[in-house]
């Protein structure tokens, strides 16, 4: 019966996905620490991740604030433009299209070059000359993955505000001062905690994801090709859970 | 001065001519159904270079990933200077590993790093005490044993199938292992490349009296090679002896070898 192979395969991959990141918090997180290899990993996957999320960004926020205008003008709120734009993007369009972004060129990267390492025996090359994979691969991704995306998100926000800014100016004039002052007074601290915290977890899962496809990689190019595009499929359904998940808990805690 | 250098165990400390170094006792591992090996005895002794000949798919690398720790046996005991490999824990497997040097069939080479860094990562992870001036000479000096002293600062993709073999080589010499597993160290090279290899194998292993399990189908590299020429077959060792003695052998199963 294909739906009963199915549904054992998933609570299978399930297990052993469960099983990888237990191996991460008792293995990949002792000493001794790779700190070169992870600082190595902050500047590929949250330096050279910059540029796009960058841009990315900065569309979003010139696309959303033109989306937004016609409806506010029709009920004549348009002054409340830079407020709805600036709660839209801190809150939630901002981490979850940066993680969504952040998923599709990293994932992916993790997912082919472990998976790659896989097939070629560079993983068990490594292990034989006495050095974790674990720890050098694994701990050093996470940790680059969960500590950079928080970064990239708060700049990938900035920057999606400024593009907000030029929206706005499209078709009234609005000082850029005057514009985040407007933006800053409709913030407070229960909407940017909140929206950070959960990309910490983003972060985490974009990492983990990769790294487990990576290195359960089958044999062949097509087997490396599937592991990046699973990471990058599994990590953006995970990160859309992570997002429901944090929403119904700040509910819970009162942040809303 | 730093003593670190002097912890660099001597290449001849445990593998006297003759003393018993690796020694395979009723091995058995399966995957899935289909059982590997079963009681699989072995032993290889100092300065031997053991070659282990079979069909595709008989479990010859199965055999040596067994060795190194890579893969755990279902039983039986495997000693490396006397520690049993399946019984180690990780630390204490990782201090018998520096004593096994491992040549992969693809050289897995960590593609993302020079030559010059292939061969610093094990030396970094081992003796983390080395100045990089001990490390510089470390590795010039394995490179000039394999012949390709100015390839330090290339990336593997820049190199031949050759010259990529000579450097897996010297990332493997590098930690002065007294055992080394080859895992068909001649498999798609030309038969010229191929021979440089086979001689090169025999240069470094008296230059460093090391022991050697060698995977191969090349049977011109068995006969420059083996001291001792194994035959798996259906998961036992079918045949023990020199080439010239299982070369004229009438049994069959061994002829089909010797007949290519």
């Amino acid at each position: 019966m294909p739906l009963i192979q199915d549904t054992s395969e998933f609570f299978d991959e399930t297990g052993n996905m469960a099983k990888f990141t237990g191996h991460f918090f008792s293995h990949g997180l002792r000493p001794r620490f790779e700190i070169k290899e992870l600082l190595a990993q902050c500047y590929t996957i949250g330096y050279k991740s910059f540029p796009l999320i960058g841009l990315t960004g900065f569309i979003m926020g010139l696309v959303l604030t033109m989306q937004l205008r016609p409806s506010l003008v029709s009920y004549g709120v348009q002054s409340e433009l830079p407020v709805m734009v600036g709660i839209a993007i801190v809150r939630e369009i901002g981490p979850v299209i940066t993680a969504l972004i952040f998923a599709g060129k990293i994932g992916s990267s993790i997912g082919a070059e472990l998976g790659s390492m896989k097939v070629t025996e560079q993983i068990d090359a490594m292990e034989v000359s006495g050095t974790n994979p674990y720890k050098y691969l694994v701990a050093t991704r996470v940790l680059a993955t969960t500590l950079m995306l928080p970064i990239l998100t708060i700049l990938g926000d900035a920057i999606s505000l400024f593009g907000a800014y030029i929206g706005v100016n499209l078709s009234s004039v609005t000082s850029l001062h005057f514009f985040f002052a407007q933006v800053f007074q409709s913030l407070s601290f229960s909407d940017i905690l909140p929206a950070i915290t959960k990309t910490f977890f983003f972060g985490f899962a974009v990492g983990i994801i990769g790294c487990y496809k990576g290195f359960n990689s089958s044999k062949g190019t097509q087997g490396v090709g599937v592991s990046a595009n699973s990471a990058v499929v599994l990590s953006s359904v995970l990160i859309f859970i992570i997002d429901l998940l944090a929403v119904q808990l700040t509910n819970l805690l009162g942040l809303n | 001065m730093n003593t670190a250098i002097k912890e660099v165990p001597s290449p001849a400390d445990n593998t006297a001519k003759g003393v018993p170094v690796i020694i395979i006792e009723h091995l058995y591992k399966r995957f899935g159904k289909n059982v590997v090996l079963k009681d699989f005895n072995l032993t290889v002794h100092g300065e031997e270079n053991v070659v282990v000949l079979g069909k595709s798919g008989a479990g010859k690398s199965v055999l040596i990933k067994c060795i190194i720790g890579l893969l755990k046996p279902d039983s039986g005991k495997i000693l490396v200077f006397g520690d049993n490999i399946p019984d180690l824990s990780p630390d204490e497997l990782d201090k018998v590993r520096t004593k096994i040097g491992f040549l992969f069939q693809a050289n897995a080479l960590y593609d993302s790093m020079t030559v010059r860094e292939n061969l610093e990562f094990p030396l970094r992870r081992h003796w983390i005490d080395l100045t990089q001036q001990q490390v510089d000479q470390m590795v010039s000096e394995a490179l000039e044993n394999v012949g390709l002293k100015n390839t330090g600062d290339m990336m593997p993709s820049e190199l031949s199938g050759g010259m990529l073999k000579r450097i897996a080589l010297a990332r493997t010499l590098i930690l002065k292992p007294e055992v080394i597993l080859y895992d068909e160290p001649t498999t798609g090279l030309d038969p010229v490349t191929a021979r440089e290899i086979d001689h090169l194998i025999l240069t470094l292993q008296k230059k460093y009296h090391t022991s050697s399990i060698v995977i191969s189908h090349d049977m011109n590299c068995v006969k420059n090679i083996a001291d001792r020429v194994i035959l798996l077959l259906d998961g036992i060792c079918y045949a023990d002896g020199t080439y010239e003695e299982l070369e004229h052998s009438g049994d069959e199963k061994i002829k089909q070898f010797f007949e290519q």
